[in-house]
């Protein structure tokens, strides 16, 4: 904060003069940035495309308007098979992301290179997207549901391991320490402070992810990892767009009933 | 009835109360869950022969991923790491711009209600759909290339945004916000010096994480033709040249570790 002092008035000002020399440097530097940035993006561009998006645009949105409705008979076993591939997904993930958090929490890790070994299977899992996951895992499993849902599993690992080794890390010591007084075993010291204590967040996090692999199931297909993604990519390539935007619909409805059910499930429980 | 309590029957072993204290409730969702999963698994149709053709074909798979090469295809490579991370600065910038007015039209303290149903309805269309769906219709408008990658991006970037901005401000002090109206500020600086300061901390942590997401996500925008580093990764698969592909997933893997040490730290620094 600073007060500039002129000869017949006092102005209040936020920063002083340097503080905000600083925050314009910063300002240029980031904005050079920026505009690099999108000189190199725009060099890529055809620019012809782009200004012929709005007819594009105004095209396919005409196409796909109706829905067809009566295509949604034949929706229900992909929207099943989303909901499965999420579902499964989220509880493999689940019960592989637990001993993982245990072992990446500062407080509960065996050892420190174990730690090491944890938060490296945390990174790992989290950068490589369900996409180049599922990608990888048809050339192994072949197409189908198996795929999609292993692909979720190992994606959702990372994240949900992230956030149960952080609130692991943030438990009550006291009470770890009034069991370890009756004379427990570390396993039962696990199981009755450490627990007890992170149970709701385990739940929580379950939902929270589920309701995000929900999300992400729905384009899975596009790699022939089953799904509703599978019908859109073949509408899509079929220039099927009434179909397309059927499928778009559903999708809509089923992400926000999970959204709702996750939200209500969570506050239940937190 | 003797007198005394009869304390032999009182349990020995104390057990933990159950986490669900409902017994019906419990008893339900444990049914329900199993009938589920037998479902789910039922209708799953695993083919067990195919995946045991599949455990040799997956071995040479793997095996063809090591060691990485980063040599062979490094011109290329660099490309399109490069490609992804201006990408990806540019679809966060722009992204946030066009949040932050959707954002505060969605909060509920600061606007009229048809402002808040509508800038609402359109984080939630744009959180419903992952990125990827957003590609493939920017690539049938735009053409191939970074563009529709920094369209969809960008797209993807206002749900994320906008609704946690929206959040923030709705969870802001109304104090401040009132102390800072009482001296006749007119809107804008009412928004500029009440409200910021206090959501502007969260909101340098949190683009930066979806500067993060944004690098993570341009790497599969690219397999639907979005350009960006996942073009590459697409082009090394169906060439085959898994080592290529092995050194790319790694080159992404320490970008988005670095990215994620500069979110935390830069977080550190801002609170």
């Amino acid at each position: 904060m600073a007060i500039i002092k002129t000869d017949n008035e006092i102005i209040w000002k936020r920063r002083t003069t340097k503080k905000q020399l600083y925050i314009w440097l910063a300002w240029l530097v980031g904005v050079s940035i920026v505009l690099f940035a999108w000189s190199i993006i725009s060099e890529k561009t055809v620019w012809f495309f782009v200004q012929d998006a709005p007819r594009q645009a105004a095209d396919i949105g005409g196409r796909m308007i109706p829905p067809k409705w009566s295509y949604i008979s034949k929706l229900i076993r992909p929207v099943w098979d989303t909901l499965n591939i999420a579902t499964l997904g989220t509880v493999i993930a689940m019960i592989i992301a637990v001993p993982v958090a245990f072992c990446a929490a500062r407080n509960t890790t065996p050892h420190s290179s174990v730690r090491v070994v944890a938060l490296f299977i945390i990174v790992s899992s989290r950068s490589v997207n369900s996409l180049i996951w599922a990608l990888m895992l048809v050339f192994i499993l072949g197409p189908g549901v198996l795929a999609g849902t292993i692909a979720i599993g190992l994606r959702s690992i990372g994240f949900c391991a992230k956030l149960l080794y952080e609130s692991i890390e943030e438990i009550d010591e006291t009470q770890v320490e009034a069991i370890k007084a009756t004379g427990a075993s570390n396993l039962q010291r696990m199981t009755y402070g450490i627990l007890p204590q992170v149970l709701p967040t385990i739940a929580g996090v379950g939902i929270y992810r589920w309701d995000i692999n929900i999300r992400e199931s729905t384009i899975l297909g596009l790699v022939g990892a089953g799904g509703i993604g599978l019908q859109l990519s073949a509408s899509i390539n079929t220039l099927a767009w009434t179909q397309v935007s059927t499928i778009l619909l559903v999708i809509l409805v089923t992400v926000f009933i999970s959204e709702w059910v996750s939200a209500k499930v969570r506050g239940a429980i937190i | 009835m003797s007198k005394s309590a009869d304390t032999s029957k009182y349990p020995e072993i104390w057990n933990k109360p159950p986490f669900i204290t409902n017994t019906t409730l419990r008893w339900s969702i444990i049914i329900g869950a199993l009938i589920y999963l037998i479902a789910a698994l039922g209708s799953m149709d695993i083919n067990p022969q195919r995946i045991i053709e599949g455990i040799p074909r997956g071995q040479r798979f793997i095996a063809s991923f090591f060691p990485p090469n980063f040599a062979d295809n490094r011109g290329v490579v660099w490309d399109g790491i490069l490609e992804s991370i201006w990408m990806a600065i540019i679809s966060t910038v722009v992204g946030i711009a066009l949040s932050v007015p959707i954002g505060l039209g969605a909060a509920r303290n600061l606007a009229p209600f048809w402002v808040y149903i509508t800038c609402r309805s359109i984080i939630a269309g744009s959180r419903t759909f992952p990125e990827i769906i957003l590609a493939i219709f920017a690539v049938k408008l735009f053409g191939f290339g970074p563009f529709a990658g920094f369209i969809a991006l960008s797209l993807g970037t206002i749900g994320f945004f906008a609704k946690l901005l929206a959040e923030d401000i709705e969870n802001s002090s109304e104090a401040q916000a009132e102390a800072v109206k009482a001296t006749g500020a007119n809107w804008f600086q009412w928004i500029n010096y009440s409200i910021q300061p206090q959501v502007m901390p969260r909101m340098i942590g949190l683009s930066v994480y979806r500067l993060d997401i944004n690098f993570r996500e341009s790497a599969v925008v690219g397999i639907v033709g979005g350009g960006g580093i996942g073009a590459t990764l697409n082009t090394a698969f169906s060439r085959y040249e898994f080592d290529t592909a092995a050194a790319i997933l790694l080159v992404i893997i320490v970008i988005v570790m670095v990215l994620e040490y500069a979110s935390s730290f830069l977080r550190k620094w801002v609170q």
